[in-house]
């Protein structure tokens, strides 16, 4: 399957990141065409491309925001979720640094979509370059009256507020960011109410993912039929796949959904010199691990769902057979615990014993015993916690027990550094092509 | 250009703060960006910082306290003049990470999330950067330092602590702490045009579609 750069299209133009240089691609025409349709059409528009959301649980779009009540008298706001904080993800910073101004449109046409005046952008703080990039995008793009009163004479007026986090995963969870943004400590609400409904202040909010909103205005601009000639019916569209580990040239590929790992690799150079693949995982450390066996399943939200793991984020990260799984995945678990936002006891003190039974694996000094004793600790967590960051803890060592038991096995006696000498699994000393 | 810092929290630091406060429909939200103002001015979230949040946003001393002290980016001590980040997560700290931050660490006299031995630097184990396909990551004042090794990573330091030009890899020149905490307080710096952000990485796909990847 070819790649297809949309969002990546002109990132090799160095002024792309400016509102000329936007422009000088067909920037902004989207939202002159949005501005001219009504609310309602927007959101069909939307719903019938099938753009499903891109920030891991694969949420229809247009569905999202047909459940915002109309002419209910209360202010609408629309919030991005630009927290990207899960291991593996990278792929919305890099658009933010690039293609600001596709965010941006994005955000005026979603929220005259959903009738919001009022657009937040929330986005981690240990990234100060990408808030630097769309702040400057929002007030070029200010300056230009796309954000403001009486928008291009349509009577439409929006404010654009870009604002920092402060070093928190739980934070890109929406209910979390939500009360993150409102001023207090970042831990998830109860649902429902679903923010559509109940939000941000209380009031009627869409939160979508940075690259979910820098679909719309091409979307907008070049119709159903375009999109959906991309993908599959359940996955239509493309995807902007972010290869990173022991790849010859990691980074961002933007593709059709259902292109398959093994494509992907072929244009990431293949692994590096003298390497296989060992595990692989589609989306994020919230997503269970697959091996070379699968390389050969498309990318779909549907495909993986089959394969007993998800998209997610649809950021694959590869390993090699130098890699330890023990110790990959009792890292994992030590940002799992290290981020728990300590509000429900199974995650806060569950995520702690795992974390504590897996670093004795890593040390060569787990029982067999113990591996059972994982399996219940994470059974008491799935399912159990106040919201996915709980499940997502549970994910690691149960996906990686069902190809690698061995390893845990092996475990018992033999430290994670001795079976796998780390060194040989660094990047540097002329390693990487 | 430059941003003028003073070390208290002064009037102009109040009217920063205010200004924020004027940004939300809540002035409550404006509090992790008053924080990070905070920290702007006094290298750390100090009494005094959380005062004036406090007064500005008529809560209490101890609801800013419970806020701050929830978010990994604020510190309760002076960090210094640069901030180190080493990401440790599990793709850059197998990649090479690990051996990244040893040194680091050593170079530093520092152990995680404290200052170095003369005070000028502060060292953290930082988690996923959002930059995995530049692993192994580390940051100065946040500001992307990819694909590093020990050796590029302890040079780094050296350059730094020399007061040499040092250049973000993917950012603007290196300013310090305070400097980066102010962008992020008020969101937005006069840099978004220094530097070049987008990277051989970040084209990788795009020079692929194009077929001009040939290696
Ligand atoms: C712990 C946790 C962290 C999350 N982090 C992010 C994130 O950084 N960015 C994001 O877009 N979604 C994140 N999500 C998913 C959001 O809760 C939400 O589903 C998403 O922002 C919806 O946007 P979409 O429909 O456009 O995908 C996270 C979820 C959980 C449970
Ligand atoms: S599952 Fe974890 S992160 Fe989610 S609410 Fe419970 S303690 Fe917090
Ligand atoms: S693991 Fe270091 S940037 Fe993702």
């Amino acid at each position: 399957m070819k790649l297809t750069p949309v969002i990546t299209e002109f990132w090799d133009d160095p002024s792309l990141y400016t509102l000329d240089g936007y422009r000088s691609h067909g920037g902004y025409q989207a939202l002159a065409k949005a501005l001219k349709d009504t609310p309602d059409n927007l959101i069909s528009t939307v719903k019938d491309s099938g753009l499903r959301g891109r920030g891991g649980a694969g949420f229809p779009t247009g569905l999202k925001w047909s459940f915002v009540p109309q002419n209910d008298g209360k202010p609408h706001y629309l919030v991005v979720n630009a927290d990207e904080s899960e291991p593996g993800a990278c792929k919305d910073i890099p658009i933010m640094m690039a293609n600001p101004h596709a965010l941006v449109e994005g955000v005026i046409i979603t929220s005259f979509a959903i009738r919001a005046n009022h657009a937040f952008i929330y986005i981690r703080g240990e990234v100060p370059e990408a808030i630097r990039k769309v702040a400057y995008a929002v007030k070029q793009a200010r300056e230009a009256g796309l954000i403001g009163t009486n928008i291009l004479g349509s009577g439409f007026d929006l404010e654009v507020t870009v604002h920092a986090g402060a070093g928190a995963y739980i934070c890109g969870e929406e209910t979390a960011l939500l009360d993150s943004l409102e001023g207090y400590r970042g831990q998830p609400r109860l649902k429902p109410p679903f923010p559509a409904v109940a939000g941000l202040y209380a009031s009627p909010t869409v939160i979508n993912n940075v690259e979910t909103i820098a679909n719309i205005p091409y979307i907008i601009d070049r119709g159903v039929d375009w999109f959906r000639q991309f993908g599959t019916e359940k996955s239509p569209g493309f995807k902007v796949f972010a290869v990173s580990g022991h790849v010859k040239r990691p980074g961002i590929y933007e593709a059709p959904l259902g292109i398959t790992m093994r494509e992907l690799l072929d244009y990431a150079g293949g692994m590096r010199d003298g390497s296989e693949v060992k595990f692989w995982i589609p989306g994020g450390s919230s997503v269970p691990m697959l091996t070379a066996e699968h390389l050969d399943l498309p990318l779909t939200y549907e495909a993986m769902a089959e394969a007993g793991t998800m998209l997610g984020t649809g950021t694959p990260m590869v390993f090699d057979q130098t890699v330890s799984v023990v110790k990959a995945v009792t890292r994992w678990l030590e940002f799992y615990k290290h981020e728990s936002c300590g509000k429900c006891t199974p995650c806060r003190e569950g995520t702690y014993w795992i974390t504590g039974v897996l670093e004795k694996f890593e040390h060569g000094h787990g029982t067999e015993t113990e591996m059972d004793t994982l399996n219940t600790l994470c059974g008491q967590i799935a399912g159990r916690s106040f919201c996915a960051l709980g499940d997502a803890a549970a994910t690691p060592y149960p996906g990686a027990m069902k190809y690698f038991s061995d390893e845990f096995k092996a475990a018992t006696h033999t430290s994670a550094d001795e079976q796998f000498d780390p060194i040989k699994s660094y990047v540097f000393s002329g390693a990487r092509v | 250009m430059t941003i003028e810092i003073s070390s208290g929290i002064t009037e102009s630091t109040r009217n920063e703060m205010r200004e924020l406060a004027g940004r939300y429909p809540n002035p409550r939200s404006a509090l992790l960006p008053m924080l990070h103002v905070v920290q702007s001015a006094q290298d750390e979230v100090s009494a005094e910082g959380i005062a004036a949040c406090a007064e500005i946003l008529e809560i209490t001393q101890a609801e800013v306290t419970a806020v701050a002290t929830f978010y990994t980016m604020y510190k309760f001590s002076p960090v210094g003049k640069h901030h180190i980040g080493v990401c440790i997560n599990t793709m850059c700290g197998l990649l090479g990470g690990d051996a990244v931050y040893e040194k680091v660490a050593e170079r530093l006299g520092a152990t995680h999330n404290g200052p170095s031995a003369d005070g000028n630097f502060w060292l953290e184990r930082i988690e996923c950067q959002a930059a995995c396909t530049h692993a192994p990551v580390m940051t100065v004042d946040w500001e992307f330092m990819d694909d590093v090794t020990p050796e590029s990573a302890v040079g780094v330091i050296d350059a730094l602590a020399a007061g040499e030009e040092v250049w973000s890899t993917r950012g603007p020149k290196i300013r310090d702490f305070q400097a980066t905490e102010h962008t992020l307080g008020m969101a937005s710096d006069e840099l978004a045009t220094e530097g070049n952000c987008v990277d051989a990485k970040m084209l990788a796909g795009l020079m692929a579609a194009k077929g001009s990847n040939n290696s």
